[in-house]
This record gives structure tokens, sequence and C-alpha cells, in this order.
């Protein structure tokens, strides 16, 4: 079992279908192992670099990836190779290619958080759960695009432009618009990725990598994931360190972690979490690395189903998703039952009053000064911040700092930023109360429904849509979840057998290693 | 004087960008006035660049403006989901540092080991006395 210092949050990703009549093109039990593969030789880091290199050159039409770091990745492939022949390899890490969210610090490698801010931006240092997965022999194939400065939830509006949801492309979702009849260009209809960690749930996705860090606010890593059929996990606050990862809200903030199986999640989350005496607001219990133990039985088990969180805007695919969930525990034994949190329709108006406000004071380090943009015009101080961040932020990110000074302009800050956290402690308490009535774990939709076309999602602004998508994610930002949840996300992931997505031509020359198989997971198995 | 300098610093320095006029979002809860787009722009320096702009900070507003609704008497305010815990504090001793010219690197206009401003003691002659952003 987990042990009891790991605190962590899993939403499971409600995908487009469970395939209960579909055989997938994929057997859990005989998942080829990479990480196995490169123990015993059957491929080596550098051609494993090289080939997931490839894939991203094939796939650069999705636009999930802002720089790609090609010279680095090999020659860290290069390393890794020399550390497996003689065989003393790092870890299961060792030799794997990952992509990183671009707000977190890379030392040399560019970082934008695509924003014209901080184009051309190059950290002397890397943040600390990149370095983490580097010590441990990781390759950094690339960082991955996002909204700008983490801020939306569609990787839409970045200036690098939106990212494309792979399954845009892959062989199930063009059959299913072939019985729609639509007979638009392919291309027009694409899908969003969910944001903003959408890059890097493109990456993971589209198989260019094996695990990618996001970050996690509101759902910025979460609702990405269930929109690109990923696992996403946010850890609990404080179990994983925030060095380095250019803040949005220090009180929320979480590096995310996406996987293509909840396992790797596990693995990558073990090498991660821990105290960092760079952050103090990591916790300092010590934290081991871990297995996940494959549950058989789940019988002791009380899921709990939020009632708040049966909207009317829940798509009635996404709502008879969840249900089939639930029956699905309770058919193999599991206490389903019904839990309210009562505060559930004020916890998205409270994230945005919270949000907004510390957004405005952690962007005021953006004056052009010391690192970063810079305007042109050098008559005052004041006039060359106010230019220089007219030019580096984009509409979003003023709308946020203006909105966020009116909540903390003296006569306004009792009346909503205090009365906010106020509202923060009802909806923090809302969960533990839940918890201590026996329930061991939520299950809930990630997203009202699923990833709907560019053109429709551009409708509304970011604001609104953030109000909107957000709205199952971002109530845990703002309280601790302290349930052991990955064992039981993975059984119901061994239960469910999540298609895989056939990108079929990308797939084939590519990955052709394994007669019959294809690369999947970092596990041990 | 400085507030004053600084919003016509934000219009001296706006680029062929025009200056827009307001009028009260009629949907708005009309509270952001002009004089209140001012206060805002001169504490968050960035402008709101279109009317657009005001009437989507007076929806955030409306939005907010639920939590009215909730009744939070005795309530403490939480800062953070770890109040419980004691905030690390490390001992107070040099582990690292003596990297000057690395961050120096990073920013546009340096001379020798400095970071250059410019002045911020400028006093503004009033180049412009049209208030270009005018709320009926």
């Amino acid at each position: 079992m987990l042990g009891r210092t790991l605190r962590e949050t899993l939403r499971i990703n409600m995908k487009k279908e469970i395939p209960a009549l579909m055989k997938p093109t994929f057997v859990w039990g005989r998942r080829h192992s990479v990480s196995v593969a490169l123990k015993q030789g059957q491929i080596t880091p550098t051609e494993l670099c090289q080939r997931c290199l490839s894939l991203i050159k094939k796939t650069k039409f999705l636009n999930a990836y802002i720089t790609v770091s090609e010279e680095v990745a090999l020659k860290q492939a290069e390393e890794s190779e020399k550390r497996y022949k003689k065989g003393h390899s790092l870890g299961d890490l060792d030799g794997i290619p990952i992509a990183v969210k671009d707000n977190f610090s890379t030392s040399g490698i560019e970082t934008t958080c695509a924003s014209n801010m901080l184009k051309g931006y190059v950290p002397p240092y890397n943040a600390t759960v990149v370095q983490k997965l580097l010590d441990q022999g990781a390759l950094l194939m690339g960082k991955t695009n996002l909204d700008e400065f983490a801020m939306g939830s569609g990787s839409t509006d970045g200036i690098f432009g939106p990212v494309k949801n792979p399954w845009s492309y892959s062989k199930q979702y063009r059959e299913k618009r072939k019985q729609n009849s639509h007979s638009e260009n392919e291309d027009s209809n694409w899908l969003i990725t969910g944001g903003s960690s959408g890059g890097s749930a493109a990456a993971v996705s589209a198989f260019t990598c094996f695990a990618a860090l996001g970050s996690d606010t509101g759902g910025s890593t979460r609702n990405p994931a269930a929109h690109c059929g990923v696992v996403g996990l946010k850890p609990s606050y404080g179990l994983v360190s925030r060095h380095g990862l250019i803040p949005l809200v220090n009180s929320m903030d979480v590096p995310g972690i996406l996987t293509r199986c909840v396992d790797d999640a596990a693995t990558v989350l073990g090498v991660l979490a821990g105290h960092d005496p760079k952050d103090s607001t990591t916790i300092q219990d010590p934290v081991k690395p871990f297995t996940l133990p494959s549950l058989t039985d789940v019988s002791k088990l009380c899921i709990g189903i939020p009632k708040e969180y049966l909207t009317p805007e829940l798509s009635s695919e996404v709502q008879s998703l969840w249900s089939k969930a639930a029956n699905l525990f309770e058919s193999e034994g599991a206490k389903v039952t019904e839990v309210s949190l009562p505060h559930t329709s004020y916890s998205i108006v409270c994230y945005h009053v919270l949000c907004t406000s510390e957004v405005a004071s952690n962007m005021a380090r953006f004056d052009g000064l010391e690192y970063g943009h810079r305007c042109d015009s050098d008559v005052s101080t004041e006039a060359m911040y106010a230019a220089t961040r007219r030019e580096g932020f984009n509409d979003v990110v003023r709308g946020r700092i203006l909105s966020g000074n009116f909540f903390l302009l003296k006569e306004n800050y009792e009346n909503y930023f205090v009365k906010a956290q106020k509202v923060r402690r009802l909806i923090a308490n809302d969960f533990v109360n839940v918890f201590n009535s026996g329930v061991d774990v939520l299950l809930t939709p990630t997203t009202l429904s699923e990833a709907v076309p560019y053109t429709e999602f551009i409708k509304e602004d970011n604001r609104t849509r953030s109000a909107q998508d957000d709205i199952f994610t971002q109530a845990v930002n703002m309280a601790v979840c302290d349930q052991q949840l990955l064992t039981v996300a993975k059984w119901f992931e061994k239960q469910v057998q999540f298609p895989v997505i056939q990108l079929q031509e990308l797939m084939d020359d590519c990955l052709s290693v394994f007669e019959n198989e294809k690369l999947a997971s970092v596990s041990l198995k | 004087m400085w507030a004053r300098a600084v919003h016509l610093g934000l219009r001296a320095a706006a680029r062929g960008r025009r200056g827009f006029t307001s009028k009260a979002d009629p949907q708005g809860s009309g509270r952001v006035t002009g004089e209140l787009i001012q206060h805002l722009e001169r504490l968050s320096l960035v402008d709101f660049g279109s009317q657009e702009a005001v009437a989507r900070l007076e929806k955030a507003i409306a939005f907010a403006d639920r939590l009215r609704a909730v009744n939070t008497d005795g309530v403490e305010p939480m800062e953070s989901v770890l109040e419980d815990r004691c905030l690390y504090l490390r001992s107070d001793n040099v582990v690292e540092g003596s990297c000057a010219e690395e961050l120096l690197q990073n920013s546009h206009r340096v001379v020798e080991e400095y970071f250059v401003a410019p002045p911020g003691n400028i006093s503004w002659s009033k180049l412009d006395e049209k208030q270009p952003f005018s709320h009926r």
C-alpha cells in the first residue's frame, strides 16, 4: 500500500468510449515495458530517442512542442546508453523520453510560458522536478505548448498557437465522423486538447514521449489528460516541489504528471515527490518510492459520488460513463454511495477570485528589467514597465491582473479576497467531512463533455471557458485529499481497458521494433 | 502626480495604439468607472486596451459577487491547505550564489554589473491634457 505520507488525488479520465464490447488493440496484461526492453538491450536509449524525435517531427502539425531539444536529448541518450552497457542504469526512468511544459525552468533551454514576455528567456537553472527527472536519466525531448502563463482551459491562447488533439486524427474519431457524414475537410474540425497543459497531454497521447510534466492550478493537468485520453495526476499540494515552476497561484499550483498508464504516473510521482529545501511549502514528511500494488478486491472500498457534480451542463455521454464507472465498482463489490459537497457551486467563483488575486501579485515580477521582454521606451521607469507589460502579456493575462487588483483594492479586500478565503475553508471542510464519513475515494467526471472542435471552443472567451471547464477540477486544488487513490485508479484502468489511440500511419514505421506490440509504458512489469 | 504621470506615460508609450473611449457597459454592474479604470491601470501597470476588456472586468465582478450568498459567519479565512504545518525554514547559510554574470545575461540592458532602469523620478509635463478614456 502507499505510505501514509503520500497524498494524491486522481481524477479518473472519462474517455469517449469505454470499450465494453470493443476489443482493445492492446492487452494490458501483456503490455510491453520499454524499461525492461532497455535493460535487456532490446532497444538502446539512442534508438528510442531517435524514434521519438522522428515522431515529434511527424506530429509537428499538432503543435504540441514549442522547443524540441534534439541535441540535448541525444546527448543524454548517449550517456544513458553508456550506463546500460555497464549495467549501471539509474532506475526505471533511465533513457526514457519525457517532455516538460514550457512553464518549468530548464537550464540552457528557452522557457517561454507561451508568452511574448518570456520569449527568448533562457533560465540559468532547472526546476527541481526537471532536475529530479534528469538525475534519473530521463531524456528531455522538449518543452511543450500551453495557454499563455498557464491561463486557460484549451491550450489555445499561447503565442505559438493552439495545440491540436491527436485524437482528431485517430482512426476512431475519423470513423465516428464518417458515420455522422460530415463532409468538411478533416483538418478544419480538429479538436482541442483542453488545457492548459495541452502540449504535454498531446505529446504523451501521440507517443512522442512516455511521460510529461504539466502544471495544475485549477485542473490544467487533468483537463487535457481527460481530453487526450491519458492519465493525468495532480499530486496534493506540498508533495512535489514548485521551485522552478513559473508561478500562477502560489497556494494552489502543483506540478502535474501525464502518462499513458497509472503505473507510470506512480513511478514518476515516486521520483518527484519529497521535501525540497528550495520550496518551503513542500511537506517535510519522508517520502519513499513505491510500487503500486495490484488490487484484486475492492469490496472494502467506499466510493463517493458527489451529487452536486451532476450539473445540467454535464453532457449525457459523460454522465452515462460516470454511471458506468460507478456501476463497475459496485458490481465488483465496492460500496458506492452518494455524498454531498454542498459548496460545490461556489468553488469555481472562489477559485476565480483567489486565482486572479494571486496572479495579479505574481505577474508583478515581469517588468522588463532583469529578464524577459523589454520595450524600447526609456522615458521613465513606470512608462517602461507599463509598455513592456502591454507588449508582453496577452489579453487573458492582463484581464486577470486587472481583475485580481480589483479584488485586492482596499475597499474590496474584505468582501472579495477574504470572503473567498473563507469560502475556501468551507469547501475544504466539505471534503474533510466526506472523507471522515468513511468514503475512500470520490468518483467524478473531469470535464463536462468530450473534447470540442476548436471552432466551437473559441466562441466563448477564455474567462468564460475556464469558469465552465474547471468546474469539476478546481475544488480539489483548494482542499487536500488524503486518500490512496493511485491503487484504485490502477484497478479501474485494468478493468476498463481504455482503447489506445490508433494513429496508424504514424506508428507503423516508427514503432516497428516490437512485432504486434506497441510501446506504451515504462512500468516494471 | 505620479498617478497622472504614469497614466500619461501609458498613453505616450502606446505606439500607434489609439486611445479608446468607453461607455458604461449597459449590462455591467456599472461599478467600473473611469476613475476605477485609471486606478487599476496604474496599480497593475497594464492597460485595459479596449472596451471589451472593461466589459470582461464587469462580468468578472458580477461573477465574484455570487460569493455574497454564502454564509461565512464565524469562518476563518484559509490561506493555505497546509496551515496546520510549520513552514520549513532552513539554516541561514550561504549554499549557492555567485552567479551574477549568468543572471545579468538575461537582461536587455546592463552596464557592468548593474541592471539599467530608466529614470524613476521623472516629472511629467502635461503632455496631453485630453483624457483619452472618459466614462459617462
